[in-house]
């Protein structure tokens, strides 16, 4: 079969399951919405797996070409184009896997909800932007699929719209997006200025040339491609969450649990480590974006994840620990170890978007209570649940043997390995986020399904596992978040899975360096086991069954005491808080003033009234004229005639 | 023999008494259309002067018209008079200035 008929289908499927139930969502009815997206998201799928079939297993040619040329402007090609390689067929994979199991345990979470269809509609038109994200072979089509997916999570987490919470939520992500896509789209600018392109090829085949220039930016000279990677980075940023862009994320879990899994676990805030990974050919060549890169990453990981200890709310634990994890990507990227950044941004998405399944799963039991000091013992009502949370909490904390191990600890290893500068700081942080994620997943974990049964008599006489598209996804998911990671690791960070994709210079080539000392899956479990993140992780979960199971008035203790730790994080770290008073508030009195300034004093006052003001003085004295008097009217009649006279008389003059 | 100087003198003295009176008169409408005739008249002068001195008698025909225009005009300008009065109960020029801006 032609295989660009192929790609063409995948992401047009999606895209006709959600106008079906867009548009057409009355006629067809809850079930006719709910079956026509999940086969429009399941053929994406079956068609993906054909590409990897084809790309990977049968080593078929790479396809990069243009489908549809929108516009030609001044040289500048704007094109609709497909690059398949082997790092976009294990991202189509990962999205349509995930988007499926999302869409049938949708079917559990959303049946009574009144817009059940236009939810349908949403998840498959956010299949579909993220598709075209990641299959494109340019700039512009890249910038579509980002603004898409955008947009689609804006109107998922105002999905119940008379939530005002909900509201503030997808605004706030919105507005966050903006700051984070202005920087995206200079960078582009950038790239247009300094490659004349918007297409990859041309742009990577570019890079070497562009990296001599330097660029005057206003503060002394800058080399190009830094600011190129840099403007790009912080579009990454703002999609990824990263630090100081990271507010959105953890607000965003208002809008339903199967959109917290699908969206802002799974895949899109992915898009901007997989952008990353793909403009590897550019970042190479500017190590002062690299570094940059790192140190956020490094920030992120850590002290997003000392937040989610002290969060109460299932899912924003849940929302911390991708911020954390998706700060571990970046420091990956940073270190130029983009295929371990990858690799885990695969891991990561099952198991994340496990993780989130299950905490939907106990929100559905709860009765949508989700304080988990409301929960607690959940372990013997829902079976299912409890083990495919705990296999993703294993995962989550690189359990050696699951997939989070393999990926984790590459990326401790490949930033051990670097030699960039701060490099040996970020590996301590790295390392002590890995306490800090064991401890609050376990924390979480022990919470909600051990321990004292603390909900009321009345939701605990309707606990209850499930119904079957809740826990098949569950089922469906944790298998890759136990399995990938052993079945992929040689591959995919050791193989030359990704030699097309992305390129790492000779100096910055840590996973070299980690070759070197890779010696099968079997060995590195085993070394793993000694190896000292595990026994970070170990005694990450081993203090929180002590504070949380064992005894827990040390936890109201250590609160008491460290009250001012505790605040901070509770509030976290007052970046909302400074963004409000200083952004929100600050363009609103920047705002007022021009409304006053600007547009009451200068256009309305001056330019406005006041010019007819200006006629209104004006006629007021040119009237005193018109004195009503008629040997006035013959007084200048008579002057007139003179002086018409005069030069009758005088044609000369 | 008068020459012709003399009856255009006559005509152009006429003329600016006329005139004279419109600027000067502020009292009554009456008087204003006598000096409105007045200036007619002096027009006629010049007319049949230079008529008379030059053999053309079409200048002798137009004062005819000019004549028969002058009574018409002095009959609506006294009948647009009485209306005023009628609506005014007064022909003083210096209250007459409906028309001030």
């Amino acid at each position: 079969m032609d295989m660009e008929l192929i790609y063409l289908a995948i992401p047009l499927a999606s895209l006709f399951g959600a106008i079906m139930a867009g548009f057409f969502g009355k006629a067809i009815g809850r079930s006719g919405a709910h079956t026509v997206t999940i086969a429009g998201v399941a053929s994406s799928f079956i068609l993906s797996l054909m590409a990897y079939n084809h790309i990977v297993l049968q080593a078929g040619d790479i396809y990069n070409q243009t489908v549809y040329t929108w516009m030609v402007s001044d040289g500048l090609r704007f094109e609709v184009g497909f690059l398949v390689d082997k790092l976009t067929v294990m991202m189509m994979c990962v999205v349509t896997g995930v988007s499926l199991m999302v869409h049938i345990y949708t079917i559990g979470y959303m049946r009574d909800d009144p817009g059940y269809q236009r939810f349908f509609s949403y998840i498959s038109l956010f299949t579909f932007a993220m598709l075209m994200l990641v299959m494109s072979n340019n700039f512009f089509q890249l910038f579509f699929g980002w603004e898409a997916v955008g947009l689609v999570s804006y109107l998922l987490i105002g999905f119940w719209y008379k939530k005002e919470t909900a509201i503030y939520a997808n605004l706030k992500a919105f507005l966050v997006n903006r700051v984070g896509d202005f920087g995206f789209i200079l960078g582009i600018a950038a790239v247009v200025m300094y490659a004349g392109s918007l297409d990859y090829k041309e742009v990577f085949a570019a890079a070497p040339q562009i990296s001599n220039q330097v660029l005057d930016i206003g503060f002394g000279e800058w080399s190009v491609i830094s600011v190129i990677c840099i403007l790009l980075f912080i579009g990454a940023m703002g999609k990824s969450a990263q630090v100081p862009l990271h507010v959105w994320l953890p607000d965003s879990m208002e809008g339903p649990t199967p959109i917290s899994a699908l969206i802002h676990a799974a895949t899109m805030v992915t898009a901007g480590i997989f952008m990353v990974a793909r403009m590897s050919p550019l970042f190479e060549f500017s190590e002062a974006a690299l570094t940059f890169v790192m140190i956020i990453g490094a920030i992120t990981a850590l002290f997003m994840g000392l937040i989610g200890i002290v969060q109460n709310d299932i899912k924003r634990v849940v929302a911390y620990s991708t911020l954390s994890q998706l700060g571990y990507m970046t420091v990956a990227l940073g270190v130029s170890a983009y295929s371990a950044a990858v690799f885990h941004l695969m891991t990561h998405a099952f198991f994340k978007a496990l993780l989130f399944l299950g905490a939907g799963s106990v929100i559905i039991a709860m009765h949508h209570e989700q304080d988990m000091r409301k929960m607690g013992g959940l372990r013997k009502y829902m079976p299912i649940t409890w083990i495919t949370s705990l296999i993703g909490s294993l995962a989550l904390i690189g359990f050696p043997g699951f997939s989070g191990f393999f990926s984790k600890d590459s990326i401790i290893l490949a930033v051990g390995a670097s030699d960039l500068p701060g490099a040996d700081i970020v590996h301590w942080m790295v390392l002590a986020g890995v306490f800090i994620t064991a401890f609050y997943s376990f924390r979480m974990y022990f919470l909600v399904f051990h321990g004292k049964e603390r909900m009321d008599e009345h939701t605990k006489e309707h606990l209850r596992e499930t119904p079957w598209v809740v826990t098949v996804p569950l089922i469906a998911l944790a298998i890759p978040s136990v399995i990938i990671g052993w079945m992929t690791i040689e591959p995919m960070l050791f193989g030359s899975y990704f030699a097309d994709a992305i390129v790492v210079h000779e100096s910055n080539n840590v996973m070299a360096t980690l070759k070197e000392s890779f010696h099968g899956q079997w060995a590195m479990v085993e070394h793993g086991i000694f190896s000292l993140p595990f026994l970070l992780a170990l005694s990450g979960v081993g203090s929180a069954w002590y504070i949380y199971m064992k005894n827990p008035q040390i936890a109201d203790k250590a609160q008491q005491k460290f009250s001012f730790i505790h605040t901070m994080l509770e509030k976290k770290y007052w970046i909302d808080e400074l963004y409000v008073k200083v952004f929100s508030d600050g363009s609103r009195v920047l705002g007022k003033g021009f409304w006053k300034a600007g547009d009451v004093a200068i256009i309305d006052g001056l330019i406005i009234n006041g010019s007819a003001k200006v006629v209104g003085w004006f006629a007021g004295v040119v009237r005193h004229v018109q004195t009503g008097m008629l040997y006035h009217y013959a007084f200048a009649m008579i002057l007139g005639l003179v002086g018409l006279l005069y030069l009758f008389a005088n044609p000369a003059s | 023999m008068i020459p012709l100087s003399s009856y255009l003198i006559l005509g152009a003295i006429l003329f600016s008494i006329s005139i004279a009176g419109i600027f000067i008169n502020r009292k009554n409408v009456i008087v204003l259309l006598m000096c409105i005739e007045l200036m007619l008249l002096a027009v006629n002068i010049n007319f049949i002067a230079f008529s008379h001195f030059l053999g053309d008698t079409a200048g002798q025909v137009f004062v005819f018209f000019i004549l028969t225009v002058a009574a018409a005009e002095a009959a609506i300008g006294l009948a647009i008079l009485v209306v005023v009065f009628r609506n005014r109960q007064t022909i003083n020029v210096s209250e007459l200035n409906t028309l001030k801006g």
